[in-house]
């Protein structure tokens, strides 16, 4: 009898799963075909377009004040930072200037929608792993930043409140220090949050070298934002291209190094303490003023000079049934959204509508690349990688 | 940075150059694209590491309809540029994955809204309409309500298509006011002196 050592060949097929579109991880309505040998994710084939409904075939239809609650819809996470690129791509072809207290109103709530999509992504980032706690915490925070979007527009979502010319109105009184009180607090909340995931060893497992992304595949795969800055690339819209009153605020761009899953996660965290800074900073230097240009052609007459006022009433007629012209021309606008670089491609032909309106939707690019980033990883790990993504179906799907 | 439009301008494949609105867009040659943007991305005076956006645009009056539009940025120069190219329904595009992967998708997107073609694309497979849709819809040609509209039947326990019903027609009211849309009016020409419409 020999002993000698019996190598057993065990083929295994691959097989293809469907995870999604229902999926609790999946963040939406996602359908990723994986093809897995094993354990192993072997090759990820995304279907999206399931929220597909057509916003910029519509936009087409619509005067320009019409299509801006359009933009609402795309990211319902982060809406105001959509309705500003869009706001800005159409000032652009007017070729107007809003008035410096709307710049601030602006800024203001570029930053306050961008601590509201980090805190749904971070805490929800968690629940996938397997972390319930942050999601309870950061949903109550949430609620505080929805009440001011709610106290500025009327809408706790769907603001529509960026409009070209400015912002829909002023402020209304005592807010500012109700978002001062908040913004006060809140750096011992993202204290709290980080006790909870930043050390944690559970956490760091499920997240740290996972789905690495080196700074040339970061490039080449069009990612913008935390994901482009956690592969080590600085670069943020805000500082290289500044619009609004980004020149005059001081703070930092978190750049990580490892371009993995906790590196993203750890941009997000950096990002909120950034932005509470640059929000007390805001509310220190608004001054009070107009809120939108005061050229009733583009922007809406007050409503108690439509009761009085016949030129007014006429302006008001014309700008909500007919709308304004925009000058034939083409522009690519685009701001630093929290996910990343939000842009507007807007083609205006003289008329009242839009020729052509195509919206850069950041998650587009970014949930491309899964198929990079999930290859050879385990399918637990796939679900990792799509929460560091930040990926909201409302933009992807257009 | 007005140099930058000048070297551009010296590439094969530019056929013009501009700038509006401060910002800088190319007109190229859709035989040499490949050429160009490989150009575009690697040469240390360009270095255009990122394509950031593809976006069709349809003008069914032009001979080649199809408008397509590059949106490169540079990281390491600061700049962006705007490369455009023309086709029709029939010409197809080279694809230019090879050059930034992130292209696959856009160019699946122009597939399935324009109907624009690519060579060299091996995943031209459409992307944001349903399983089984015909037509593209961003062409201006294509109906805002579509052609088929989606139920679900009790009887036979399953989602079916049927042609869209319209109840009331589609309200498209035409604000433009005569004044401001109708650029040549009747009688213009008598004020030229060369008395061209």
């Amino acid at each position: 009898m020999n002993d000698a050592p019996v190598t057993k060949q065990i083929q295994i097929d691959s097989h293809s799963i469907n995870f999604g579109p229902q999926h609790p991880a999946a963040h939406g309505v996602l359908r990723l075909i994986l093809e897995m040998d094993g354990e192993v994710v072997e090759r990820a084939d995304p279907h999206i377009g399931l929220l597909h409904r057509g916003t910029e075939k519509l936009i087409e239809y619509k005067t320009y004040i019409q299509a801006v609650p359009y933009f609402d819809r795309l990211d319902y996470v982060s809406p105001m930072t959509q309705e500003h690129a869009f706001a800005l791509a159409t000032e652009k072809l007017l070729g107007i200037e809003v008035p410096e207290r709307a710049k601030w109103i602006r800024t203001l709530f570029s930053e306050i929608t961008r601590v509201l999509n980090h805190l749904l992504n971070v805490t929800t980032y968690g629940l996938d792993v397997g972390a319930i706690t942050p999601a309870l915490w950061g949903f109550e925070e949430r609620e505080k930043l929805m009440e001011f979007h709610e106290a500025a527009s009327g809408a706790r979502l769907h603001a529509n409140y960026f409009r070209p010319g400015g912002v829909a109105k002023d402020l209304p009184a005592g807010l500012e220090d109700q978002i001062g009180a908040w913004a006060h607090s809140f750096g011992k909340f993202i204290d709290d949050l980080e006790t909870l995931l930043t050390g944690n060893r559970i956490w760091k497992q499920r997240t740290v070298d996972i789905g690495i992304f080196s700074a040339e595949q970061a490039l080449a795969w069009g990612f913008s934002g935390p994901c482009l800055r956690a592969s080590g690339v600085a670069w943020d819209l805000r500082r290289s291209q500044p619009y609004e009153m980004y020149d005059q605020l001081d703070f930092k761009v978190p750049v990580g190094r490892n371009g993995d899953c906790y590196d993203r996660y750890l941009m997000r965290i950096a990002e909120m303490r950034e932005s509470v800074s640059m929000i007390q900073q805001c509310l220190a230097k608004m001054k009070p003023g107009p809120v939108k240009v005061q050229d009733n052609k583009i922007s809406p007459p007050s409503r108690a000079n439509v009761k009085r006022s016949m030129e007014a009433l006429i302006h008001h007629f014309k700008l909500y049934t007919e709308g304004y012209h925009v000058p034939a021309g083409a522009t690519y606008t685009v701001v630093e959204a929290p996910k990343g670089e939000f842009g507007v491609y807007l083609v205006a032909d003289g008329t009242n509508r839009p020729y052509r309106c195509k919206i850069r939707a950041t998650g587009f690019a970014h949930l491309q690349a899964i198929e990079a980033m999930a290859k050879r990883h385990m399918l637990a790990d796939a679900v990792a990688i799509i929460g560091s993504l930040d990926i909201v179906f409302g933009e992807i799907d257009r | 940075m007005a140099d930058i439009a000048e070297m551009i301008a010296g590439l094969p494949g530019v056929t013009s150059i501009a700038w509006a609105r401060d910002e800088l867009i190319a007109n190229a040659d859709r035989d040499g694209l490949v050429a160009l943007m490989t150009t575009l991305r690697d040469d240390p005076r360009f270095l255009f590491e990122q394509m950031m956006e593809m976006a069709g645009v349809d003008w069914p009056e032009r001979a080649d309809r199809f408008e397509i539009v590059y949106c490169l940025l540079s990281v390491t120069h600061n700049h962006r540029i705007r490369v455009s190219i023309t086709t029709n329904e029939t010409t197809p595009v080279p694809s230019i994955h090879g050059i930034w992967p992130v292209a696959t998708w856009w160019e699946r997107e122009a597939f399935d809204l324009f109907g624009i073609g690519f060579t060299g694309q091996p995943d031209l497979r459409r992307i944001l309409t349903d399983y089984g849709f015909e037509g593209h819809p961003l062409r201006k040609d294509f109906p805002l309500t579509g052609y088929v509209e989606v139920r679900y039947d009790d009887a036979r326990k399953q989602v079916v298509y049927e042609p869209v019903k319209l109840v009331q027609d589609f309200r498209n009211f035409d604000f433009l006011s005569p004044w401001e849309a109708m650029t040549t009016l009747p009688g213009d020409e008598k004020s030229r002196k060369d008395g061209a419409a």
